[in-house]
């Protein structure tokens, strides 16, 4: 096909490509990434669909404003190469946001292909085109970093090697500041390696990411918990020159039920960190354990309530409950991760919430008693309030449970750190382009300051953060 | 990095090891501990800090072998490295002159009680040690405590060293001798610290003690070390490790360090049978 000369009618009229993926019954038993990715047929009949608008309504959906257009064209064109560069101008991590972006409320919500639809699933596939030439360029050799200016004898500390950290770390890298990262755990990426499980975003290619990163001179300190080894205050006696805060949402929420620290009960970080931080779904290859389980009830409708339900399937459960107060239309998770867990077997249990965790003589969880839920009007948040039905009570046998309902802001910075304005949930006060903090010199972006939010998002304040330091080293203007 | 300097068998299974970290050493105080991996498919265990050196830029670490973690790393010799370690974690002792403080420990106990002694005594208190084992060889670090100590009492269950009994049986005589308690501090297993502090809550002295509790991160972020304290659900790593002991629920974080035992059995033997 002469991609070039067809018209827009003939564009519209290509339908939308489908990534093929693991079946279903196949894949819950395994802990490989559930789509395999276009294939370079697929890309560039996707990249086809795209209409090049001239004022390019896509990029203004996009956190970190990649030039949409343009890194499409040249996927039609097979200029593969050409394209990961484009992308690589702003987001230094197209194979991890092509597949975690939630692109659906992001760029492709303002997509003119999806809008001539009527549907955003319709929209040309930004996403999965992001993340095949960011998967292209991984298996055809060396990926491209960015040129580093010559050395500026100042040094940044970024704290936390989640996706906002390592967007600054690359991005002051650029400009010839040293960079040194970090990391409380033994393993970088925060978020992208404890909590996205391996199925969703194997975890090789966030390895990958941080290794160009190192190989672009960036220093990365494991082990390293900031708040206690080192205060804030005594990185600036080190002679860092600036700071960045990207510490991450922090402390689990849990629902302040009856029976809630009583054996089988997880926070949805832990259950998530003992299965892909320390892959305990390997166990006894790895020393980690986790639940042998074989019912679960998973409380929340968020991403991470599903990436909780679909690990408890892979590690063996026969039946995963997910417990969610209201209907499914009002779930804040991806669509197409519902649909995955649907397809997979997870039973949702709608309008319905939990309200007592019953143990047995030893302390282990053995029901969960939850109660019938309509919605009534709507609330703050614009989605129908869901009110109890009294009288509706009803138990289910489960010996897991886990608790997905999301995280309050992990104090160990702000407490070693007293002049770091915080709000009143603990997150950290940034001003909302520079994302400086009320402490000279200290910046911080993430879900420290966005309370949970996404990867995209975190990184685009990584970005505004990461342009507001270079331009402080260069000024010493605070 | 995390080099071992030096190690020793206290018992066959009990040892203690010298390791070098020279910014957990400066950084760390009294009741903090650690949080280690021993080798690439390791889990993360905590261990409290027994001592340590700022000068000569090493912490000491004791544990106890309990299943595959804790033997691996106690077949690491000198000159090998742990593969992580991350610390120090937890909060420190609170420190202050309350005037005698009784530092109970018991058994493995013993070692994270070192520093806490160490820092009350510094603190300008009296300091009254009572060391309990179920038998002699478990009564570890007497020399070190006795020079952390203005008196110390050894107990032994089976009566093989010291006084015959438990720690609070020294603890009630203490009471009975009228000798004036300000502040009981307890570390050891639970059972011991639970019944340490139902002996003082009688008598309405002030105690604290430390917990040991199953953790993964140990930084606040996964909740798998929480405890109910005075009703409310705290997390040992960032809330602790020490608590008011006459408010902890000894029978739930019991019965939550036990829920992974069949696992750990299975790979212990699995280990063992390698």
């Amino acid at each position: 096909m002469d991609d070039k000369n067809l018209t827009p009618k003939e564009r519209l009229k290509i339908p939308p490509q489908e990534m093929p993926e693991q079946d279903p019954a196949e894949r819950i038993n395994n802990v490989d990434e559930v789509p395999y990715g276009y294939t370079e047929e697929l890309a560039r009949m996707e990249a086809d669909r795209c209409l090049q608008c001239k004022n390019k309504p896509c990029i203004k959906g996009c956190p970190v404003e990649i030039d949409i257009p343009e890194f499409i064209k040249a996927i039609a064109e097979g200029n593969f190469r050409e394209s990961v560069r484009i992308i690589k101008e702003t987001n230094i991590l197209p194979a991890i946001c092509g597949r975690v972006c939630p692109q659906e409320e992001q760029c492709q919500r303002y997509c003119i292909v999806g809008k001539s639809h009527k549907s955003v699933e319709k929209a040309v596939q930004i996403g999965k085109l992001e993340r095949f030439v960011a998967d292209w360029e991984m298996k055809n050799g060396e990926a491209e970093r960015p040129e580093i200016r010559k050395s500026t004898g100042k040094k940044v500390a970024v704290v936390g090697s989640g996706p906002a950290g390592l967007t600054v770390a690359a991005e002051v890298r650029r400009e010839g500041h040293d960079v040194t990262v970090f990391e409380a755990l033994h393993k970088p990426g925060g978020v992208l390696i404890y909590g996205i499980p391996e199925f969703r975003l194997p975890k090789a290619i966030v390895m990958e990411e941080v290794e160009n990163l190192k190989k672009m001179g960036v220093e990365v300190r494991y082990n390293s918990v900031i708040g206690k080894i080192f205060s804030i205050d005594e990185l600036f006696e080190k002679g860092y020159d600036a700071v960045f805060v990207g510490t991450g949402a922090g402390l689990p929420n849990f629902l302040n039920l009856p029976g809630e620290n009583l054996n089988g009960v997880y926070s949805a970080n832990e259950y998530l960190t003992r299965a892909n931080l320390m892959q305990a779904y390997s166990f006894p290859e790895t020393d980690t354990p986790t639940a042998n389980s074989r019912n679960v009830a998973v409380f929340g409708g968020g991403n991470v309530a599903m990436d909780s339900a679909r690990t408890a399937l892979r590690l063996g459960a026969e039946n995963v409950y997910l417990v969610y107060r209201r209907s499914r239309k009002e779930m804040p998770a991806r669509v197409e991760e519902v649909e995955h867990a649907d397809a997979e077997g997870v039973q949702f249990l709608l309008l319905q919430n939990p309200v007592n965790l019953i143990g047995d003589e030893d302390g282990w969880i053995k029901q969960v008693e939850c109660i019938k839920m309509e919605l009534g009007e709507p609330d703050d948040s614009g989605r129908r309030r869901p009110i109890p039905i009294e009288g509706s009570e009803f138990r289910i046998d489960i010996d897991t449970c886990i608790i997905a309902i999301g995280n309050s802001s992990n104090p160990l910075i702000p407490d070693t750190t007293p002049d770091i304005e915080t709000n009143r949930w603990g997150n950290i006060v940034t001003d909302d382009e520079t994302m400086k903090t009320s402490k000279k010199g200290v910046f911080a972006g993430g879900d420290i300051v966005l309370g949970a939010a996404t990867v995209i998002l975190a990184m685009g304040q990584g970005r505004k953060a990461a342009v507001a330091i270079n331009e402080y080293l260069e000024t010493g203007q605070w | 990095m995390n080099k071992i300097i030096e190690k020793e068998f206290i018992t066959s299974d009990l040892f203690r090891m010298k390791v070098e970290a020279p910014e957990i050493a400066r950084k760390r105080k009294a009741g903090q501990f650690i949080i280690l991996i021993v080798d690439e498919k390791g889990e993360r265990i905590p261990l409290t800090i027994a001592d340590a050196d700022s000068d000569a830029g090493w912490i000491a670490l004791v544990a106890q072998i309990v299943g595959k973690t804790t033997k691996v790393l106690s077949l690491l010799e000198v000159g090998d490295s742990i593969r992580d370690l991350a610390g120090p974690l937890g909060k420190p002792t609170h420190i202050e002159k309350y005037g005698r403080v009784v530092v109970i420990g018991g058994g493995v106990g013993i070692a994270p009680a070192h520093p806490i002694a160490q820092a009350m005594k510094e603190g300008g208190n009296t300091v009254i040690s009572i060391l309990g084992g179920r038998t002699k060889e478990l009564v570890i670090m007497e020399e070190e405590m006795k020079a952390a100590s203005d008196t110390v009492i050894i107990t032994t269950d089976d009566g093989s060293y010291g006084n015959k009994g438990f720690v609070t049986d020294a603890l009630q005589k203490l009471i009975d001798d009228g000798v004036f308690i300000n502040l009981v501090v307890a570390v050891g297993p639970p059972i011991m610290m639970k019944f340490v502090s139902k002996l003082t809550k009688k008598y309405e002295i002030e105690t604290i003690v430390s917990l040991n509790t199953i953790m993964v991160d140990g930084t606040g972020m996964c909740g798998c070390c929480r405890v109910s304290v005075g009703g409310e659900t705290k997390f040992v790593c960032v809330d602790g490790p020490e608590f008011d002991g006459h408010k902890v629920d000894f029978d739930e974080m019991m019965k939550r360090i036990q829920m992974y035992k069949p696992q750990e059995k299975e790979a212990m033997d699995r280990f063992l049978s390698e």
